[in-house]
């Protein structure tokens, strides 16, 4: 019956609207209506009501307005009979409720400032990691975008039992779902009893417990909103494109476990303004016509064996899992899991002992499709604690295969192993490092797997390009050391090749839309100087993904005639564009960040910034939370470059272009960078040192300032001066 | 047929609050039309009935008889000509009504925004909403000055002589096109009527279809034009309607207050009594006259326009307007124009009630006039009220059936249905399309119009079951909307009790009736613009006629339903009236029950037993559904990344803009 779940709801909202406004008044009294409230490093205010009113609150005194929205969305109880159409209010008193208790948790931010970890993983002594900082929303988003994760369930209260808890999340782990946990029941919360049950929780494995109050339900919902306006390109305040976009695009629900309470439905009916529907193990009614979700809106009574799969098909989901054969749960949400000391059974590689990998095509009939052989010892037959050398060598064979396409294949080892539940995998090639956990160890893990896994799963995702697949591993030193000196050789021979292929040798770029599930108007083009901005998809990755896909997202584009090689424009790419944004934009330049620069996605590495005083550019990693010398922190700035628009002085751009010879050309070049974070200057390090002496001016790196240099532009153009550093003689950048 | 005078067991009247007001011995001195039914003791005449009846010109009368050469008329108009200028006459004259009243709401709604009037701009987003559509700048500008532009450019399209309607733009695009190329766009409003009356005179239009072609250009102005114009100007000016509880039936009548009824369509005067009975001088006479106040009571479309914008009672619709004064208990029933029958100043001879006639153009012997003057509404609307607080202390023996009255929600505008589908971020009409499509709801039916004397009264509410039965949602306007209340249909509990699964479900969903009061007759304008917003939320075709809905006027009585009749198949909405007087040529019969569908999508149809009236509409839904692919059940689809990849390029439904243009 939605007429009691309606009035439950209003009457929720009208509980958490009081709780919330008086708990507004205390703090007004305490701070003053100037006091700065904020959710930690973020560009989106409180995000809900950003997105759906337009209004940033940030001073307590600002939350005045959106109590008296909340009273002017709150309606009259519902009637015993002759009642008046219910289920509008109540979406309306749930969209009150969320702008109630984001409100209230800012106070709590403001009250409470450890009360959260604010960190992606549980601390020592916490669990709860509060709302997600714009460094976790960018990089977790990405995987929203790309279809890794193709949603979240939005978890309320638990099931008593820790070993349904911990299976009921292990198979929306399964599915690559976002798990976000929240409040408790009957005493317990989903995240404490995962934990007990010895299941790792924080952001690396899917598992969020953003709060242990009801309240913290809008952390999820804000997540979804801001995935909207990062990448969807919806304008803050516009209500319904967010809504909309959440509803065909992001594939959340809520998922609540025992008895609800009026709040509860408040935060349901909240939900469904977003196409979020709710499926619950208890006997409540149930709204089964369809409309403002794409199907249900709320189903109940659903068995805790039934629970996950009932909740994607009453979201409308399809996710597509190929079943690999190995004892351990195997999938992206088991990517970041981590195997900490106490976790460990043994290590190879990673400087403990030899590790490489190295994949190579071989002709057809040298390879035996599906072989994993294994020479040396197994898990089994070690103790724990005793490490050993490592070598997988991989030996593929296709019609349509290209000597091209083996380090695209090769780069895939690593997500791979790491979606195998209770093994981390790092680095790659001869610096690769994998630790065993005693989890994997427990449900028989050997080392043939890793072999299972990379022969079923590089069938499944180039399947076009390659046949056969056959896995060599070698725990035993002389193998491994002859592995080593074949791959050393195979790995030379490759960046000779990369090194020597430039914009100039190649006749087609590769257009990337990828990220359309998510930001429908924006286009990436990538050459093979210019790596997608988000830094995982290289002009070879679209060459591949081509082959394999001729109608997927990665289109070859005729680059046609260059008209401007300084700018980087050519007729082909400009033509592509003005197809692709339907006009949006008609011109693109490849190398500037000035003119026409290329427009973003939102799921950008890092973004360059014109700073005028110094005559120079910026670039600034996401994960670098500081204030930067724009006066923007990376979170602003992503507001300006994203969206799928042109703002010339504002450009996203991966990593790995800062070291490339087309880096900013029409600006001048490497000579015009005067600032980056330190640690993306350490992380790119080598490499910068290596171009900056290419150009012949190996000073230039320590010319580079960094934040231990300055935050601001008047601080950063006294160390440029002190070191003479180029971009100050140069021709201005603007205009 | 008829009945008697306290008949008990007679068919005809079911009513309960008629049953017992007339077992009364007060009432039972009152000739009602029931009474004056059975005492004309002549059946209707068959020539006028079927249409072909010629008294055009003063040759005649000439009665036509269909394929005798002997009987056609003098001028040798043969019975399609007699009968199409006779259909096309009903539909000028129904439109005529319309307009008329339509300018007289466009006038208060330009002396409203000069500041004539105690009324103001209410609905500011509507206003905003229909400036654009007309072309009027908004920006920065005050409302009322926006108002004057948008009246005034309103009005200007009664007397417009070229071009097309402003409104025809909202209609969807297909719909404008087939228009288009039929050559039935209306040019001016007037015009159309004024060119129809013309084309009916003796000797000039004297081919069947081409006579229709103009009729269903007429239809439009009316539809699209003066009617459409009326409820949206009223609705900035007096408020959108939205669900409100209200109270109908004799019941509502009160014996401690002073009873005024207000009885016709035209809400201006209406409204100002609404202002004036919260006066601080009318109360206090009210009170020296021994009254608690002023119960203002709605009777017929005025009645339907003030309960749905402000849920005052309603006391009677058209066929109780005598049964109301029967009470003895009102003590002034005050009118404007249409609907009103000569015998009110019958009835309330020797009572302590005066009829009080307000409009210069409609006035009854017997009944006192005081002229209400738009520029002095207030002060026209406390003479009237003080009139009948004078009269509160003459009241004789009286009778209100006290128990009978009924709860019903009302003030489903399309704004409204719109809302309460989705809240106030994702309104939209996408459920009730969803739902359609996945059968839970098999389509929508509009039971609007009036009601008559010759059939039972139950009539209305009949269909109406049996409609809801088969899981087909109700909008309901007019005096039939009233009878559906009267029978608690529009008390949001009837979805239990009277609707199938689908229907209940979604009903329960959103708490709403199975049965949705949309508006005064005028307000059939507010279901082109439901049908048109379910066209445009997609998934159900690209024109009216492609959707599964379909209406009907049973009880027809007033030339007005049959302009209705004729907008709606002129739109590409199949419509079943009881009977239509066209029998009387085989040709013409054809053209209108078939033919026009090849021209508009839809065609009328007839059938005089209600059940299978309404069987036949389920079956006009069925049809459709089956011509859409949504008669099976669909599969659910489930979506991976790479259909939502898809998305791109296709605009999300709705995404980005949150008030149409229309």
């Amino acid at each position: 019956m939605s007429k009691i779940i309606c009035s439950a709801a209003i009457r929720g909202a009208k509980n958490i609207i009081d709780m919330a406004e008086e708990t507004y008044e205390e703090a007004l009294v305490k701070y003053g209506p100037e006091q700065e409230v904020a959710f930690p490093n973020t560009a989106y205010f409180l995000p809900i009501i950003y997105s759906i009113l337009g209004a940033k609150v940030e001073k307590l005194g600002d939350m005045k307005d959106i109590f008296q929205e909340c009273r002017k969305l709150l309606p009259p109880v519902v009637t015993e009979d002759i009642w008046l159409p219910y289920l509008a209010p109540a979406l309306d008193a749930g969209m009150a409720t969320f702008f109630a208790e984001e409100m209230f948790e800012a106070i709590r931010y403001l009250n409470e400032p450890n009360f959260y970890t604010k960190t992606e993983d549980p601390t020592e002594d916490n669990i709860w990691l509060g709302a997600a900082d714009d460094v976790i929303f960018r990089k977790r988003g990405v995987e929203f975008v790309d279809g890794t994760a193709p949603g979240f369930a939005a978890i309320m209260g638990t099931p008593s039992d820790p070993e349904v808890a911990s299976r009921i999340a292990l198979e929306l782990q399964e599915k690559n779902l976002y798990i976000f946990m929240h409040d408790q029941t009957d005493g317990k919360n989903m995240a404490e009893l995962l934990v007990e049950n010895g299941v790792q929780v924080g952001w690396n494995t899917r598992l969020v417990p953003f709060g242990k109050s009801y309240t913290s339900a809008v952390f999820a919902i804000g997540f979804a909103c801001r995935v909207a306006l990062a990448f969807g390109g919806i304008k803050p305040g516009d209500f319904k494109g967010n809504l909309l976009y959440n509803k065909d695009r992001t594939f959340a629900f809520i998922m609540a476990f025992g008895p609800v309470s009026d709040e509860w439905y408040a935060n349901a009916a909240g939900a469904i303004n977003w196409g979020f529907p709710t499926i619950s193990d208890w006997d409540i009614p149930q709204v089964l016509p369809t409309g403002i979700c794409t199907y249900e809106h709320v189903v109940s009574n659903v068995p805790h064996d039934e629970i996950v799969q009932k909740a994607i098909e009453v979201r409308g989901l399809k996710v597509s899992v190929t079943k690999i054969d190995i004892p351990m749960s195997f999938g992206p949400a088991f990517e970041g899991e981590r195997i900490r000391k106490d976790d460990l059974y043994m290590e190879c590689g990673g400087g403990r002992t030899t590790g490489v990998e190295v994949l190579v095509s071989k002709d057809m009939s040298e390879v035996e499709d599906g072989a994993v052989f294994l020479e040396g010892p197994d898990i089994s037959d070690i103790e724990e604690g005793q490490n050993l050398p490592i070598a997988i060598l991989v030996e593929v064979a296709g019609r349509e295969m290209q000597s091209d396409f083996e380090p695209i294949l090769e780069r895939q080892f690593h997500h791979l192993i790491n979606y195998i539940q209770g093994i981390m995998h790092i680095g790659q090639r001869n610096i690769m490092w994998i630790r065993i956990g005693k989890g994997a160890v427990e449900k028989g893990f050997s080392f043939k797997h890793i072999g299972v896994v990379l022969h079923g799963k590089l069938h499944q995702e180039f399947g076009a390009i390659l046949d056969k697949v056959q896995v060599k591993i070698y725990t035993v030193q002389d193998k491994v050391d002859e592995v080593m000196e074949l791959a050393k050789k195979v790995y030379a021979e490759r960046d000779l090749r990369l090194g020597a292929m430039t914009d100039e040798t190649e006749g087609v770029f590769y257009s990337c839309t990828l990220c359309q599930s998510f930001a429908p108007s924006h286009v990436c083009v990538i050459t093979p100087e210019r790596i997608g901005m988000c830094g995982a998809y290289n002009w070879l990755d679209g060459k591949a993904s081509y082959q394999i896909n001729p109608t997927g997202p990665n289109q070859p584009i005729e680059k046609g005639e260059c008209i401007d090689e300084v700018n980087g424009y050519f007729t082909g790419i400009n033509e592509f564009v003005a197809q692709a944004s339907r006009g949006a934009v008609t011109e693109v330049s490849c190398y500037s960040l000035m003119n026409n620069p290329m427009t973003a996605c939102g799921c950008f590495e890092a973004i360059a910034a014109m700073l005028p005083q110094c005559n120079g550019i910026m670039v600034v990693n996401r994960d670098y939370m500081g204030m930067t010398p724009s006066g923007m922190k990376f979170t602003t700035l992503a507001g300006m470059a994203g969206g799928g628009m042109q703002t010339p002085g504002f450009m996203g751009v991966s990593k790995h272009y800062l070291t490339s010879r087309k880096l900013f050309l029409a600006e001048g070049g490497i000579k015009r960078l005067v600032w980056i974070p330190k640690m993306l200057k350490d992380e790119i390090g080598e490499k910068l040192k290596k171009r900056c002496e290419e150009i012949g001016m190996p000073e230039l790196f320590d010319m580079i300032a960094t934040e231990e240099q300055g935050t601001t532009e008047e601080e950063i153009l006294t160390f440029l001066k002190e070191k003479g550093h180029p971009a100050l003689e140069m021709d201005t950048a603007i205009g | 047929m008829a009945k008697m005078k306290g008949c008990e067991s007679c068919n005809d009247i079911t009513g309960a609050s008629t049953i017992d007001l007339l077992n009364q011995d007060l009432a039972k001195q009152v000739r009602t039309a029931y009474d004056r039914l059975e005492d004309r003791g002549m059946s209707a005449c068959l020539f006028g009935s079927g249409g072909t009846c010629c008294r055009i010109c003063n040759m005649g009368p000439c009665q036509i008889i269909d394929g005798v050469e002997s009987m056609i008329g003098v001028c040798g108009a043969t019975a399609s000509t007699v009968a199409a200028r006779n259909f096309a006459r009903l539909v000028a004259a129904g439109t005529a009504a319309h307009t008329d009243h339509a300018r007289e709401m466009v006038r208060g709604f330009i002396a409203t925004a000069k500041g004539e009037t105690p009324h103001e701009i209410k609905d500011v987003d509507k206003l905003h909403r229909m400036a654009r559509l007309f072309g009027v700048e908004t920006e920065g500008r005050d409302k009322n000055e926006i108002a004057l532009e948008l009246g005034e450019k309103a009005l200007a399209e009664f007397g417009q002589q070229e071009g097309t309607l402003t409104m025809l733009k909202r209609a969807p695009e297909k719909q404008q096109e087939i228009w288009k190329r039929e050559g039935v766009e209306p040019r001016g409003i007037d015009r159309e009527v004024v060119e129809m009356m013309h084309r009916t005179h003796m000797g000039v239009d004297q081919e069947y279809k081409n006579i229709l072609k103009q009729a269903a250009r007429t239809s439009l102005a009316d539809g699209w034009g003066s009617s459409m114009l009326s409820t949206e100007l009223t609705d900035i000016m007096f408020g959108t309607p939205v669900p409100k509880r209200a109270i109908v039936d004799l019941g509502v009548l009160r014996e401690d207050m002073v009873n005024v009824t207000v009885h016709g369509h035209e809400p201006l005067l209406a409204e100002s009594l609404c202002l004036a009975v919260e006066d601080d001088e009318i109360k206090a006479l009210a009170k020296k006259a021994g009254a608690k106040g002023v119960n203002l009571a709605g009777v017929c479309c005025t009645g339907n326009e003030i309960l749905m914008r402000r849920g005052v009672p309603v006391a009677g619709s058209f066929i109780q307007q005598e049964m109301v004064l029967a009470t003895g208990a009102v003590e002034a029933m005050v009118v404007d124009v249409q609907c009103i029958m000569q015998s009110v100043a019958e009835v309330v001879k020797g009572k302590h009630t005066d009829i009080i006639t307000t409009n210069y153009r409609a006035k009854i012997p017997g009944a006192v006039h005081i002229q209400f003057e738009e520029e002095e509404a207030y002060a026209s609307a406390k003479e009237i009220l003080k009139h009948a607080i004078a009269n509160f202390k003459k009241r004789g023996e009286y009778y209100i059936p006290k128990d009978k009255k009924l709860d019903v929600v009302v003030g489903f505008s399309h704004e409204t249905i719109n809302y309460m589908l989705g809240g106030r971020f994702r309104a939209s009409y996408r459920p009730l399309n969803d739902n359609i499509i996945n059968g839970r709801i098999r389509g929508v039916a509009a039971i609007v119009g009036c009601e008559h004397y010759k059939y039972a009264d139950d009539v209305h509410f009949k269909i109406a079951v049996e409609l809801i039965k088969n899981n087909v949602l109700v909008l309901a306007t007019g005096c039939a909307a009233q009878a559906l209340g009267r029978r608690g249909l529009l008390r949001p509990e009837a979805a239990t009790e009277y609707a199938g699964p689908g229907l209940a479900e979604v009903c329960e969903a959103v708490g709403m009736p199975p049965a949705l009061h949309v508006g005064s007759c005028v307000d059939n304008s507010r279901l082109l613009i439901a049908l048109t917003e379910m066209v445009r939320e997609g998934g159900l075709g690209d024109d009216i006629s492609q959707l599964p809905a379909v209406g009907t006027a049973p009880l027809w009585m007033s030339e007005k339903a049959v302009a209705i009749g004729q907008y709606f198949v002129t739109s590409g909405a199949h419509v079943i009236f009881q009977n239509l007087p066209i029998n009387g040529s085989k040709d013409l019969s054809k053209f209108i029950l078939d033919g026009m569908k090849e021209h508009y999508g839809a065609c009328w149809d007839v059938e005089e037993d209600p059940i299978k009236l309404a069987q036949k509409m389920i079956a006009a839904i069925d049809e459709k559904r089956e011509a859409l692919g949504i008669n099976k059940k669909q599969e659910r689809i489930l979506m991976d990344m790479a259909m939502r990849r898809e998305l791109e390029g296709k605009a999300l439904p709705g995404a980005g803009c949150t008030q149409g243009g229309h």
